[in-house]
């Protein structure tokens, strides 16, 4: 049997090429959306996995240190470490601030490393595309590419001046800032550093204060000042495990002894993608929802016109004897139609496009193959209400009187 | 007359009910031999386009017989299950405008009433270039329909009609768009496919130039129709 669908396609090819032009950004853009629901959700794993960690050990009854703050003692570790199942544990703090390179600002996650060797120390960057891991203790950093960061090039943090040594690729924080390694003293000092006003007063109240400042006792006011000054609190203590230990058993054993809040790998990717980007999940969600309508109005309405102007020609086909299943099949398979040409053109868009967003969207293969069978169960659904119009045409109005 | 061709006998068709029915057609006899044309004349409003709605199987006459060959296609109901099918199949038509499908070519648009009885697209393409040929169209073949002028796309149409030799042919003022020579031609035609095919035609048609040419014309007045001899001149 001839294709009439196909043949009307051709007989109006310009037509439909442009509609399906028009309909395939629509899709495009409704990929890209996807595409940026699935880059967050990546970017928290990846934040996840890029810490090398089994457990995160935080301040009793926060979701630390990504969704919510978190304050530990930087001595939490030693106890954690002397824990059974335990293989390391490191300090970590995680800042998310404004970095200065040169004139501009640029938003990083500054993370506080501890001490150590890559594959030791739990929170290291696990791999860098160029240079070297920090070696010093202080003013020595490690960018992830994305920030901007060449080797050698010079950043400020508060009032610190720091080398980049190395650079990472794809270490980022769960919402797309790029994350910049520096060492754990240099970190803390950074998260609660004052300006020097506020140090001066602060130091002035404290000389002023007969009970810190006691003749009798003169080494008391210097040490008061100093423990005013330091920072002693990381956000979190990221722990490896040996092998052949559960991580639920040992993080419920941490949780008992130490009264520290403990969450394991898939609690923490459940706080992530649950807790985190879970508003912005409803927000795209809400997005998919309204262009996947708007898609199914306009199909609806392109096949509605394009089956109106046939009208005469639907007639006389039943009139000559057409079945009702060929002319529904024609007008379905020109929704179809349209609904892969959209779809070709709104993956290519999508793919080219995806790369210029300032933050990770990921095209998965899998959102593609759904969206392929949405978009055509939308132009099924949406050729719905021109088949009922074209199956409602009285083929007495080919004879016309 | 032989019994082929089509025979109505006392063909009512009316529309509502109770004080606002109206009778469109009240009494309608005809029989039309295999390989006659006979004319349909009436003014407008004398139940015309009702009786050829009727005969075309669209829609329902009220009462009446209707035979088609040796087939009671409606006797107080219709005696067939698939209307479509008796469309695609026994009745042919061809209209006052062509209405050939713009998006299929001369020979598909000819060839698509056989395609959809299910015969291969080869063999019915085969069968509409010989019929095109037989009306002097085939070097046309290829052609769209908004490529063809106004007398090509008629013959077109009556090729379309008559592709699957159905008994019977419904034209509905097929000249109407067409000066004399070619509505002539198309006369013409159509006397020599209801021969050559053993077609029993309906021509319906207020065309002045082409009443003479039939040999018996029926008049339809107030949904009656009367029966007689026609002049039965030569069509050029």
């Amino acid at each position: 049997m001839i294709s009439l669908a196909g043949r009307d396609i051709l007989h109006a090819w310009g037509k439909f090429v442009f509609t399906g032009i028009g309909l395939g950004l629509l899709i495009g853009v409704t990929l890209v959306m996807a595409g940026v629901y699935r880059g967050m959700v990546d970017d928290g794993k990846a934040l996840l996995d890029n810490s090398g960690a089994d457990l995160w050990v935080v301040q009793k009854d926060t979701l630390g240190p990504y969704a919510e703050s978190s304050s530990l003692n930087d001595d939490a570790y030693r106890a954690i470490l002397a824990m059974p199942g335990v293989d390391k544990a490191a300090n970590v703090t995680y800042l998310t601030m404004q970095v200065r390179k040169g004139d501009q600002d640029i938003r990083a996650m500054v993370v506080g490393i501890a001490p150590g060797q890559l594959g030791a120390t739990p929170g290291w960057p696990p791999y860098l595309v160029a240079g070297r891991q920090i070696t010093r203790s202080h003013y020595e950093a490690v960018a992830d590419i994305a920030a901007g960061f060449k080797l050698e090039d010079r950043l400020t943090i508060r009032r610190n001046h720091y080398t980049v040594v190395g650079l990472t690729r794809r270490m980022v924080s769960s919402s797309g800032d790029p994350m910049i390694y520096i060492p754990l003293k240099d970190a803390q000092e950074a998260q609660f550093l004052k300006d020097n006003d506020a140090i001066w007063q602060s130091r002035h109240r404290t000389t002023a204060n007969p009970a810190f400042n006691r003749p009798g006792a003169p080494g008391l006011l210097d040490a008061v000042i100093a423990s005013q000054s330091a920072n002693s609190f990381v956000n979190a203590v990221l722990v490896t495990l040996k092998p052949g230990h559960s991580a639920d058993e040992v993080a419920q054993s941490i949780r008992r002894w130490k009264r520290l809040t403990v969450y394991t790998r898939a609690q923490m990717e459940a706080i992530l993608v649950g807790k985190l980007i879970a508003t912005s999940a409803k927000q795209i969600g809400m997005f998919l929802a309204i262009l996947a309508t708007v898609s199914a109005a306009i199909v609806a309405f392109i096949i509605y016109t394009l089956t109106m102007d046939k009208i005469r020609e639907i007639a006389v086909l039943k009139l000559i004897g057409t079945r009702n299943q060929t002319i529904a099949a024609m007008i379905m398979q020109q929704a179809l139609a349209l609904g892969v040409i959209g779809f070709v053109v709104g993956k290519i868009t999508a793919t080219f496009t995806a790369p210029l967003f300032p933050k990770y969207v990921l095209l998965m293969p899998l959102d593609s193959v759904l969206g392929f069978f949405a978009v055509h169960m939308i132009c099924v659904l949406a050729s719905i209400v021109a088949i009922r119009v074209a199956l409602k045409v009285d083929p007495a109005e080919a004879i016309g009187g | 007359m032989s019994g082929k061709g089509i025979n109505i006998e006392g063909l009512r068709k009316r529309y509502g009910k109770g004080d606002t029915a109206v009778d469109a057609l009240k009494n309608v006899d005809m029989r039309v031999a295999p390989g006659e044309v006979v004319g349909l004349i009436g003014p407008s409003g004398s139940g015309k386009s009702t009786l050829l709605k009727c005969l075309g199987a669209v829609i329902d006459p009220s009462a009446g017989r209707m035979t088609l060959g040796d087939e009671a296609i409606f006797d107080n109901g219709w005696k067939v299950r698939d209307l479509r099918a008796l469309r695609r199949d026994k009745i042919g038509f061809v209209f006052q405008s062509p209405y050939l499908i713009p998006f299929l070519n001369v020979t598909d648009n000819v060839a698509l009433l056989p395609m959809l009885a299910g015969i291969h697209n080869r063999e019915a393409r085969t069968k509409a270039l010989e019929l095109l040929t037989a009306l002097d169209v085939h070097h046309r073949a290829d052609a769209m329909p908004s490529q063809l002028s106004g007398g090509e796309q008629q013959r077109v149409a009556i090729a379309r009609g008559l592709i699957n030799h159905p008994p019977v042919i419904l034209a509905d003022e097929p000249t109407a768009p067409l000066d004399s020579e070619r509505a002539m031609a198309v006369i013409r035609i159509l006397n020599d496919m209801a021969r050559k095919f053993a077609t029993a035609i309906i021509v319906v048609t207020h065309d002045e130039k082409i009443i003479p040419t039939f040999k018996r014309i029926y008049h339809i007045r107030d949904g009656v129709t009367h029966e007689e001899a026609g002049e039965g001149r030569r069509y050029g």
